[in-house]
């Protein structure tokens, strides 16, 4: 996600990309006096520019993202095959279809007044309409004039790219909103306000035989409002607490639900037999509050997901070879064993199978964790999961795509149930007690007044049960959790749900992935200290490396960024060997050691890549692991107080510079296996650890899932990530101290706004106690605990996160 | 007094209706996305610009960066 929301500097202004806002670099492409760091930005500025579209640059201030790889060539051709075209579009007849896209670069208002306008780009759109939380857009159009397939492609060309995945694809897999929370909110507000006008006479101590009538007349009316307050939008409370009694589990719905129900009766009693005004309006408010402080707390990330499953790692279709070699595309679902696929250059390998044609090298880093492609020979097997880089290969399928190795890696993990029942949150902890005690104090109380004066009994017991119903200390929770969670958001650190600020103050050992968490996913670092070689070599070589898409090439060519490209003739690259080619005149040639110099001397284990310039020896370019930013004192911060483990997929090569950081050899492990990660983790909640697992891909799965809070770190985090609990955008890693801190105080808080709730409770017991709880008194104790504990939480909230160095706006 | 009586089954109505509207506003979708109807409002409607036009200074709007709710 790029961030356009400050205004640039004016210094940086003048060189910013029209486009993006990206730094254009010592040559930028103009075009209409306005700079661009990019062709692809360039285009994308040209296509709007003539689609009349220039707005899209009224709205924000460089809107756009920088546009990474515009061509598009076959990549959606699976989009003109009749079954999956069917699959995702809502709604297909008489030449007009609906579809529903998922498109995560949609950030700012340009984003939805350009794709709000499609039609400027094309006649065929009929109508689009953005919903910006889930970052979707529902376009209708003519497929007559205007094919599923171009459209993406548009979509494509001006950089929103769709994702299509099949857990998107396919009408059954929407997600659906749960608009009750609304309805009882509204129900419970409009009630509030009626019963709160109704019960105003009974306060005013006129005794006329008017004021009397209207007296019985508004009592039946609040009983009227009552009933939808207590069995309606009250309903929740009184399910949940009747749930969690049937497994023996007193959470802190039961004493609300006795509340609620002690309330409306005894409120209906005293109306009915004309002994009271009743404590309907009291009802009302603590519904209403109660409803709010639910609303709160449910708060969702629409947009992200983090019950991903196999299905939306893999493509929608994939391209079959007949066996008359022709090319045909069809669904993944209809994948059989026995058949001839294709994969292209960095496109997925969807099943375990056999390469029959052309070399593979397959990055798994996402899979298993190794961070360097592996090479694979005609006759060996490819498991699903990995991303060919390089030319097509074509292979033979083994299983099908539901019983794969990454499909049967992903599946053992699901026996670990729901996480919610791991363990117990404090608040249930309290409410055990507060429970007990309230039912005890009351038992007392009742059986006290009942030998001293009969009478008072039941409306003592009953005044306690109404005044110990624990609104205050109900909302002290969800207020506390769901601003912790909104500061976590502003930070770019997403929770699944409030209750893991709770599971993150109580972590005491962090266990680390290596690539892709604490390394860098974006490829290796480049160290060129070892070349001997002039300025304008260095040009060639970044002209030469620009043609690879090997990691290592990746590298260097980003670190010799600046340099314009020249043409190359002759390039070749032989697989996990190295490249070459003539660039001016001069041959170069780029590799491993036994490539280039035609011996292995020196090699170090391929994280040296040598360089020869017409056949002369000019030394090496040393590749390493890319750390995140700020990583050393990430660690070495978190070492002070927690415990830190490191599980690596990948080999011990990067041993001597991890020791520097962690504490013990002994917490080092490397090429551990999926399974191997879920076991150690398992054994250290043996030993009574709260783990807290960071890793971002498919072989951490497991890991994630067992530990007691999963955090998955992703570049972006609209993309593939695998289940966890937390979704933490890469840059920010270095605050990763800092939001454990926040969740300690955030729990801090709780506990101090807890002691405060149960003050207010105190003095409402010593009014009921003595049988003097009026209700004018319960109507007035009631919201004014409940909105006092809240501003107190909220501001707490805010006032620690500016402290612990957390944005907060 | 009973005058008070019918005002009151008049506002109990009316309030209702209300609430009706509430309904069906959150039926319609509306609580859905909150923020895209927002920025809708400030859209210009549609005019013929020049396309190479230098836009005049940037019409600033609020800036989401969060997947909000």
């Amino acid at each position: 996600m790029q961030n356009n929301s400050s205004a640039p500097e004016t210094a940086a202004i003048s060189n910013a990309c029209y486009h993006c806002g990206e730094d254009c670099g010592k040559v930028p492409i103009t075009l209409d006096e306005k700079r661009f760091c990019c062709n692809g930005c360039k285009t994308v500025f040209e296509i709007l520019s003539q689609s009349n579209a220039c707005d899209y640059y009224r709205y924000e201030v460089h809107p756009g993202l920088k546009a990474v790889n515009p061509e598009v060539g076959s990549r959606y051709a699976y989009l003109d095959n009749e079954e999956i075209r069917r699959e995702l579009l809502e709604f297909s007849e008489d030449g007009v279809s609906k579809v529903k896209l998922f498109i995560p670069a949609i950030h700012c208002s340009s984003c939805i007044w350009l794709l709000e306008n499609l039609r400027r780009l094309h006649d065929g759109v009929m109508q689009s309409s953005v919903n910006f939380v889930k970052k979707e857009v529902i376009i209708t159009f003519h497929d007559t004039t205007l094919s599923l397939r171009q459209l993406v492609e548009l979509l494509v060309s001006i950089n929103y790219i769709p994702q299509l995945t099949l857990e998107t694809a396919g009408k059954g897999a929407k997600r659906k909103i749960n608009r009750g929370i609304y309805y009882r909110l509204g129900v419970a507000g409009f009630c509030f306000g009626n019963i709160m006008l109704f019960s105003f006479p009974a306060y005013l101590s006129v005794n006329d035989a008017v004021e009397n009538l209207l007296r019985q007349n508004f009592g039946i009316l609040n009983i009227l409002f009552g009933i939808p307050v207590a069995f309606y939008s009250g309903s929740v409370f009184i399910i949940s607490a009747w749930k969690g009694l049937k497994k023996r589990f007193i959470s802190i719905d039961v004493p609300i639900a006795i509340g609620i129900l002690v309330l409306f009766f005894r409120s209906a009693y005293e109306i009915i037999s004309g002994t009271g005004p009743g404590f309907m309006d009291s009802l009302a408010g603590l519904v209403f509050f109660l409803s709010i402080g639910r609303w709160y707390q449910d708060k969702t990330y629409q947009a992200l997901s983090f019950e991903r499953d196999y299905r939306s790692y893999f493509p929608v279709a994939v391209t079959v070879i007949s066996d008359l070699g022709a090319e045909s595309i069809i669904p993944i679902k209809k994948l059989k064993t026995g058949m001839r696929i294709m994969v292209r250059n960095q496109e997925l390998v969807p099943a375990d199978a056999l390469l029959v044609k052309g070399i593979g090298s397959i990055d798994y880093s996402f899979v298993s964790g190794e961070s360097s492609p592996v090479p694979k020979k005609e006759g060996e097997r490819i498991f699903a999961g990995g991303r060919q880089a390089g030319a097509s290969i074509e292979l033979i399928v083994e299983r099908e795509v539901a019983q794969s190795h990454l499909t049967e890696l992903w599946n053992q993990d699901m026996t670990g149930g729901e996480k919610q029942t791991r363990w117990d949150s404090i608040l249930d902890v309290i409410s055990r007690y507060f429970t007990v005690m309230i039912l005890v104090l009351s038992t007392v109380s009742g059986i006290f007044w009942w030998f001293y004066q009969p009478s008072m009994a039941f409306l003592v017991v009953t005044a306690i049960l109404i005044v110990a119903c624990p609104c205050a200390l109900a909302m002290t929770y969800p207020f506390s959790m769901g601003g912790a969670m909104r500061v976590f958001g502003r930070n770019s650190f997403y929770l699944k749900r409030t209750g893991v600020v709770e599971a993150l103050s109580k972590i005491d050992t962090i266990v680390f992935d290596k690539t892709g968490t604490i390394t860098r996913n974006d490829g290796l670092g480049a160290d060129f200290s070892a070349l001997i070689i002039s300025q304008d070599h260095l040009q060639h070589i970044s002209s030469l490396v620009r043609h690879s898409t090997h990691p290592a090439s990746v590298a260097i060519y980003r670190q010799l960024q600046g340099f314009e490209a020249l043409p190359v003739t002759g390039f070749a690259e032989v697989p996990s060997r190295g490249i070459e080619g003539h660039v001016r005149g001069h041959f170069l040639k780029i590799g491993s050691a036994e490539f280039v110099t035609g011996s292995a001397a020196g090699s170090a284990g391929g994280s040296r890549v040598f360089v020869s310039v017409d056949g002369e020896a000019a030394g090496f370019i040393a590749i390493s692991n890319h750390y995140r930013e700020g990583m050393k004192e990430v660690l070495s911060e978190l070492a002070q107080r927690y415990e830190l483990h490191l599980l690596s997929g990948d080999n011990d090569a990067e041993l001597p510079n991890l020791l520097a950081f962690f504490p013990s050899r002994n917490h080092l492990h490397f090429n551990q296996s999926p399974k191997d990660k879920l076991e150690y983790i398992r054994a250290l909640k043996a030993t009574g650890k709260k783990v807290l697992m960071i890793g971002d891909g498919l072989n951490d799965a497991g890991a994630l899932r067992e530990s007691d809070c999963g955090i998955s770190i992703a570049d972006d985090i609209y993309h593939f990530s695998p289940a966890c609990d937390a979704i933490l955008e890469s840059g920010q890693f270095r605050h990763l101290p800092d939001f454990l801190g926040f969740s300690r105080t955030s729990m801090r808080i709780v506990f101090i706004s807890m002691g405060l709730s149960f003050l207010y409770n105190v003095v409402g017991l010593s009014f009921a106690i003595t049988g003097n709880l009026s209700p004018v008194v319960s109507a007035i104790l009631m919201p004014l605990s409940s909105v006092t504990i809240v501003a107190f939480v909220t501001l707490s909230i805010f006032i620690s996160a500016r402290f612990s160095k957390l944005e907060v706006k | 007094m009973s005058v008070i009586l019918v005002l009151v089954a008049f506002s109990v109505v009316l309030a209702g209706g209300f609430l009706a509207a509430f309904f069906w506003s959150v039926r319609n979708g509306q609580y859905d996305d909150t923020y895209s109807s927002s920025v809708r409002i400030l859209f210009d409607d549609d005019k013929p610009a020049e396309p190479a036009a230098a836009p005049s200074a940037p019409v600033k709007l609020m800036n989401e960066q969060s997947p909000n709710q």
